[in-house]
């Protein structure tokens, strides 16, 4: 398996890039007009679990981001499903 | 380099893809029957669909010297209208006997309706009563991790059903261990935007070992690469992984379990 060093050296600027992208959105977000959502809202929920020393970090993302519902409906009101949810639906 | 893409959507793709395919050492192509984009206005376009699957595309993947098999039902998000998706599950059975067809899928869940997990269950049954493999695809983003849940709570309630012979496709870090906890397979599938990057399918490599995982491209007519199977090996190179524990998972893991179907043969 690769060292810590070797995973840096493979994957430090993607994730650098990927991370500057988070910032940047949320700098976008912030200076455009318009309402923010609950897409914008579990995106920053999601953001200090990163900080968290915890070995599942992608799981804990993951789970933010879910429905914890046990309600299951009859039929669905929509197909699509946006990244979140929408607790006004 | 060989390996097995035991998931994709190949009538939305071109003939390129496919050339594609062949030179990155593809030798065989497993496409689940799945939701076109829209919904279909009847039956019969299923009927045409249904023939697309098990006769158009082997030939045209064979022109690469690719094998194709078919997965067949009607996919979640159709199926949330029962009567509909009984009229189509209707003319399912005469192509089970078609001698590309390895079983019943991608069957599932969408939103996690009580319409959709009938529909499911009915596949189930017809899967059971035939003896076939079963192919799960599990929800999309915030909706995975409950209809993952609904599922194997589902797939319980059927007390002769080989978990060997399911696999519960999508996976991510938030529903693998329930998926290979409860004795089933589990795919991940390699996307640019959802479900799982080469870099993290390869983490759940290391974490949970490779005994009952594939990966696959599910490529189809969104934003998807049918290359994602070869890309995500050659991260697996650059992380030291051995070319043999490279080919278990991408050649000798789907030829495993796809095997258990008497129709594959690769």
């Amino acid at each position: 398996m690769p060292s810590k060093k070797d995973l840096l050296d493979l994957q430090f600027i993607d994730v650098r890039h990927k991370l500057i992208d988070v910032a940047a959105f949320l700098d976008r977000i912030d200076r455009h007009s318009g309402e923010e959502d609950y897409r914008f809202t579990a995106l920053k929920n999601a953001l200090p679990i990163l900080l968290t020393a915890r070995p599942d970090r992608a799981r804990a993302v993951l789970e933010s981001f879910s429905d914890h519902s046990t309600a299951v409906p009859l039929s669905a009101a929509f197909q699509g499903a946006s990244g979140a949810v929408d607790a006004s639906i | 380099m060989r390996y097995i893409e035991p998931h994709g959507h190949m009538v939305s793709r071109t003939t390129d893809d496919y050339e594609k395919l062949a030179l990155s050492g593809c030798e065989a192509i497993c496409e689940p029957a799945f939701w076109a984009g829209f919904d279909r206005s009847s039956a019969a376009g299923f009927y045409d669909y249904f023939r697309q699957l098990t006769e158009y595309e082997p030939k045209r993947a064979a022109k690469y010297g690719i094998k194709h098999y078919s997965w067949l039902c009607i996919n979640p998000k159709e199926a949330d209208d029962p009567g509909f998706a009984r009229e189509v599950m209707s003319i399912i059975p005469q192509f089970l006997d078609c001698p590309t067809v390895l079983g019943i899928g991608e069957i599932g869940l969408n939103k996690s309706t009580r319409n959709e997990l009938a529909i499911f269950e009915e596949h189930v049954q017809l899967a059971l009563d035939r003896d076939l493999p079963i192919l799960i695809h599990t929800p999309h983003l915030e909706d995975k991790l409950k209809g993952t849940r609904l599922i194997l709570d589902s797939l319980a309630s059927f007390s002769k059903l080989d978990r060997g012979k399911v696999i519960i496709d999508h996976v991510e870090e938030h529903t693998i261990s329930l998926v290979l906890d409860a004795g089933f397979w589990a795919g991940m599938t390699l996307y640019p935007e959802s479900k799982c990057s080469p870099h993290r399918a390869i983490d759940l490599l290391e974490i949970y070992g490779s005994e009952r995982l594939w990966m696959n491209s599910a490529c189809d007519w969104g934003h998807s690469d049918p290359l994602a199977v070869p890309r995500c090996a050659l991260e697996m190179k650059k992380r030291h992984h051995s070319a043999e524990d490279i080919e278990q998972v991408i050649f000798q893991n789907p030829r495993r379990f796809l095997s258990q179907s008497p129709r594959f043969a690769s």
